[in-house]
This record gives C-alpha cells, sequence and structure tokens, in this order.
C-alpha cells in the first residue's frame, strides 16, 4: 500500500512539470501581444519597454518559465491585467462560487443516478430498466446550455419561480442563494447523473451474478436484504470513487453553465479572462483546475484501495 | 421437406456463420440493436440533409428580412425566424453541415495524431512511454473544454480552427486508449509469432497490432463524435467557431438566448437539432461496442 503511495505521488511529479509547461505556454499560444494588452490605449515605445521589463517579457521563454514557477510555488499566480488584482484573490474569491454549484451538482448527480442504476439493474428487463437507461442517454446527449436555457425559459420566464441569472453567496441568504444556484446545479448535475447511473448498473449486474448474492439468496435472506446489504455495498465502491472524479469534470462543465446564468464563479473568470487576454488569470485558473483534477484522481485511487482489500496486498 | 434435406440446410447456416467475417459479424450484431438502427437512420438522415441543404432548404439561411422578424412557427416557416427574420428551418439544415464536420474532421485530427503516439507508446515501452504517458496525463489534466477554448481564442475564432482545437483536446483519450490496447495485445500469441517470423516493429504494429485494436477505436471514435459536435456547439455558443452569418447551432442558440422572452422557438431548434445528433451517436457508440465486444459473441 505504501509503496503504490509512493509510486503514485512520484508519478505526479513529471505530470505537474508537464502541466505547468502547458498552462505557461498557453500565454504564449493566446492572440496578442502581452505588453501591449497591459499598456492598454498606451501607445508609447517607452512605456510598453518598461511593462515588459517590469514583467519579465524580454527575457528568454525558458527563464520566464523559471519565474513564473517560482512565483507559483510561493503562492504569487501574478496580476489580473483587467481587474487589477492578485489572481491569487481572484481565485479565492471566485472558486467557492463554482464549488458551491459543484458540490449541490454532485449531490443531485448521486441523488438521482445512484437509485436509478440500481433499480435499473434489479429490475433489468422491465420498463424500469428501460425508463432509467432512457433517462442515462438523456443525460449524456443534452448539451447542458441548451438545458440550462430551457430550464430559464420553463422556471424563470414561464413560471417565474427562480431567478434566470445571478448569484447571491451562502452567507449573505441562504434561501435565496439556494434558488439562485439549483438550476445551473441541476444542468450540472443531470450529465454526472447518468454517468452515475450506467456505472451502478453495470457495477450491480455484475455484483448481483456473484457468488455470495447467491450464498445470500440461499440462505433465505429477503430479497431487499440481499441489495442493500450484499450487493449495493459493493457494487458502490467503484462508483462513489468515480464521483470523486468527475467532481473534477464539474469544473470543466461549469465554464458554460456559469456563462449562461450569469455566475460569478472559475468558468466565467476563465471565459473573460480569454477574451479579455488576461493571462495571469487563464494560467492560474487552469493550474488550479489541474491541480484540484490530479488531486481527487489521487485520492480517488487511494480511497478505492482503501476501501478495496483485494487491491491492499 | 425432408429430414435430410433439413439438416443439409441447417449444416450450410451452421457454415455460413463460421464463415462470417468479423466485420459482417459485428455489422449483423449492430443491426440487431433498435437503439442503434434508429441512431444510424437518425445520422443518414441528418447527413443527407447537411449534404442536400441547397435543394432541401425552402429559404436562403442568411437571407435578412425586416418584415419577418421573430414570426413564431407557421405553414411558411415551419420552425419560425430569428431576430433577423431569417428562416430557422434553413439555418438548422445548414447548422448540421459545420456540426458533422466538425464531430468527425476533430475526432480524425485526434485519430491522425492519437493512434501513432499510442502506438508508439504502447509498443515500445521504456523511456518514450513514460514520456508520451505523462505528457498525456498533463493534457487530460486540463479540462477539455477549458483546452479547447484557450486553443481556439490562440487560433483565432473559425469553424477550422474550432476543430484543430477540439481535435487536439480530444487527442489525449485517443493515445490512452490505443496505449492500454497496445499493450494487451502484444503480448498475444499472434504477436509473438510475427515478431519470431522476423518482422521489423513498424510493420508487428501496424499489420498485427492495429487491426485488432480497431474495434475499441471505432466505438471511442462514435463517443467521440458526439462529445467533439457538443463541443463545436459550445465554442459557436461563446463565439469561438462558426462566425456569423454563416448558421451553426451553437451561435444560434447564444443569439436566441437573448430573446427567450419573445422568441423561445429559437432556442427549441438547434438544441433539439443538437440533442438528436449527439444521442443518436451515443446509441451508435452504445451499439458497436455490444455488437465488438468479445464477451457478447
Amino acid at each position: 500500500m505504501l509503496s503504490f503511495l509512493a509510486k503514485r505521488i512520484i508519478q505526479l511529479i513529471p505530470t505537474l512539470f508537464f502541466v505547468s509547461i502547458l498552462i505557461f505556454s498557453l500565454q504564449h499560444l493566446l492572440p496578442g501581444d502581452p505588453a501591449l494588452v497591459m499598456a492598454g490605449e498606451e501607445r508609447d515605445p517607452d512605456v510598453i519597454a518598461h511593462i515588459r521589463a517590469q514583467y519579465r517579457l524580454d527575457q528568454p521563454i525558458p527563464v520566464q518559465y523559471i519565474y513564473w514557477v517560482k512565483g507559483v510555488l510561493a503562492g504569487d499566480f501574478g496580476e489580473s491585467l483587467r481587474i487589477k488584482m492578485p489572481v491569487r484573490e481572484l481565485i479565492a474569491q471566485k472558486l467557492p462560487v463554482t464549488m458551491q454549484l459543484a458540490s449541490m451538482a454532485i449531490v443531485i448527480a448521486f441523488l438521482v443516478g445512484i437509485p436509478a442504476g440500481i433499480v435499473s439493474a434489479v429490475k433489468k428487463g422491465t420498463l424500469w430498466d428501460y425508463g432509467a437507461n432512457l433517462f442515462a442517454l438523456w443525460g449524456i446527449s443534452t448539451p447542458n446550455f441548451w438545458l440550462g436555457i430551457m430550464l430559464i425559459f420553463l422556471f424563470s420566464i414561464e413560471l417565474g419561480w427562480l431567478p434566470a441569472s445571478g448569484y447571491v453567496p451562502l452567507s449573505e441568504n441562504w434561501r435565496a442563494s439556494f434558488a439562485s444556484t439549483i438550476m445551473p446545479a441541476f444542468v450540472l448535475g443531470n450529465a454526472i447523473a447518468a454517468i452515475l447511473m450506467r456505472h451502478t448498473r453495470s457495477a450491480m449486474l455484475q455484483v448481483l451474478e456473484s457468488d455470495y448474492v447467491r450464498t445470500a439468496r440461499a440462505k433465505g435472506l429477503s430479497e431487499r436484504s440481499v441489495i442493500l446489504k450484499h450487493a449495493m455495498r459493493n457494487a458502490l465502491t467503484p462508483v462513489i470513487t468515480l464521483g470523486a472524479l468527475e467532481l473534477g469534470t464539474l469544473l470543466s462543465g461549469a465554464v458554460l453553465t456559469e456563462q449562461i446564468f450569469s455566475i460569478p464563479g472559475f468558468g466565467k473568470l476563465i471565459v473573460d479572462a480569454v477574451f479579455n487576454r488576461d493571462y495571469a488569470v487563464v494560467q492560474g485558473v487552469v493550474l488550479v483546475t489541474a491541480t484540484i483534477y490530479i488531486t481527487l484522481n489521487l485520492i480517488a485511487d487511494i480511497a478505492y484501495i482503501l476501501v478495496n482489500p483485494r487491491l491492499r496486498a | 421437406m425432408t429430414d435430410a434435406a433439413l439438416t443439409t440446410i441447417r449444416l450450410a447456416d451452421g457454415r455460413a456463420n463460421e464463415l462470417e467475417s468479423p466485420a459482417r459479424r459485428a455489422l449483423r450484431r449492430l443491426l440487431q440493436r433498435k437503439g442503434a438502427v434508429v441512431g444510424l437512420i437518425v445520422i443518414a438522415t441528418f447527413i443527407m440533409l447537411a449534404l442536400f441543404a441547397p435543394w432541401i432548404v425552402p429559404y436562403d439561411p442568411i437571407a435578412t428580412s425586416w418584415t419577418l422578424v421573430r414570426k413564431p412557427p407557421s405553414a411558411l416557416h415551419w420552425f419560425g425566424t430569428d431576430e433577423l427574420g431569417r428562416d430557422i428551418l434553413g439555418r438548422v439544415i445548414y447548422g448540421a453541415r459545420a456540426s458533422l464536420m466538425a464531430g468527425a474532421i476533430s475526432v480524425g485530427i485526434a485519430l491522425g495524431v492519437g493512434v501513432p503516439f499510442g502506438l508508439l507508446s504502447g509498443y515500445r515501452g521504456g523511456f518514450i512511454d513514460a514520456l508520451i504517458s505523462r505528457i498525456t496525463d498533463a493534457m487530460l489534466a486540463c479540462p477539455f473544454l477549458i483546452l479547447a477554448i484557450a486553443l481556439a481564442a490562440f487560433l483565432g475564432p473559425s469553424l477550422g480552427n474550432a476543430m484543430i482545437a477540439i481535435g487536439i483536446s480530444t487527442t489525449p483519450i485517443f493515445v490512452r486508449l490505443t496505449r492500454g490496447q497496445v499493450m494487451t495485445v502484444k503480448v498475444e500469441d499472434y504477436v509473438e509469432a510475427a515478431r519470431a517470423m522476423g518482422n521489423p516493429r513498424w510493420r508487428i504494429a501496424l499489420f498485427h497490432i492495429l487491426p485488432n485494436i480497431m474495434p475499441a477505436l471505432l466505438v471511442q471514435a462514435t463517443l467521440s463524435i458526439a462529445a467533439a459536435i457538443i463541443a463545436e456547439a459550445a465554442l459557436s455558443f461563446l463565439g469561438l467557431g462558426q462566425q456569423p452569418p454563416a448558421p451553426s447551432w451553437g451561435s444560434m442558440l447564444n443569439a436566441a438566448q437573448r430573446f427567450l422572452t419573445n422568441a423561445p422557438w429559437m432556442a427549441l431548434w438547434p438544441g433539439l437539432a443538437i440533442f438528436l445528433v449527439v444521442l443518436s451517436f451515443n446509441l451508435v457508440g452504445d451499439g458497436l461496442r455490444d455488437a465488438l465486444d468479445p464477451r457478447q459473441r
């Protein structure tokens, strides 16, 4: 177990190194000259030269990379060109918004996807199974930005139950906060619910055919007890670790959802930054997202081993 | 009919099944799945609509008319008109071109780049494998859409560039899949036999390994086309894909969002089109997976 953990962590070092190179190169991939963008309306060559020197843009790219990595390791992601605020503060401001959205989405996904998967497996070949499979196909095939628009039309414009856009922080008013995030959370959770349903179904089907479930049935246990105590516990382990991984995927899905519902989170921050050529923000957001994703991956791996005694040896 | 004659027919049937090629068997199995058949029909319909769009559309999809601004669906304009008085049906049909092309070309790019690297990584192993694997991990750690947005912004907003951006962002999936498949296949007896016969490495990889990993690649390619169509629509929605006035389902949805109160039909049809095409590719992908899965045989 310890050697696995050590190996897994050592593997992270080159991955993070390549992630940092990829993200740093985004600055050079985005259109436009950073110095000109920073200068704004100012076209004085002296000012532009000063900016180049100040941000080390006049240095060779590898040198710029080393300075950038040094800064990142010290928690300094640079400063936003547009908002004139340290990127670290911007991230600290926006990340909780997206995390609230992602957490609500994952709860919705678990509440819908896992029961649907269990019912589908237990009642294989019945209308319940077909219904759950249709739901899964619907979930993975619906573009979340279209679903968002349709939900706004139904619940905000037609019924007037929920606000169409905007965000109220949880600390300000929890009811208003819930109302402002429930639709985007559902949009985000919908696709994940479908994925979880499919995984739960296939894991349950596999477990229901195993020897120990057959033994439990032979002992005369009730079907309810067989499913809830014997089958479900074993089937859900990989599904729950998968759910942890999907939390990382949600950060990507949040990009369009936040755009549609005008939620000032991580997703909206990166889209605005790309359009404003706000390099430091793009780099910071992508780096934090990638780090969250890698960390969740590691946690999921460890959790999988911890709950599966056969893999511990 | 006599028993002897029936036995002869049964024997002939059995022999025909034995002689059936793997591709034909997979096709037969695919066509036995109702969902996959429905998916194939819908995809074929959209392909025909896209190909013959100029002869099918009732009105020019980019012709504006100030007297027809935001008209609801009617006998003249089945899907209604948009904010510039353009016929939505025509724009949805022409939009199929952008979406299907984006799906096919971006996945083509991902296959073209990802499969050779995956083959190299899985077959050679060692340092090259470690290097390619870590780069793949790094790319997979950056959220797909965020990477595609950043690349599309770098390349400049256009449909072609959106396809390249989606293709590059999809590539690591194919590298990882190919590598995994090669690792499984390369220890098979027939690969050992090919090696023992003195075949060069490139020949073993191309002619002995690649054909045997094709089923997995085909399934993933079909599912990736669905994801690429959504990604293209997302980029066009953000203004990074197909540029106006050329029709695209994503950009149509972007425009529709501003007129949701007065003209909800503007959002309904392009979204429904994306949903139908993506659903169909997912159905075909699922069907292919079942048809090509050796455990099903």
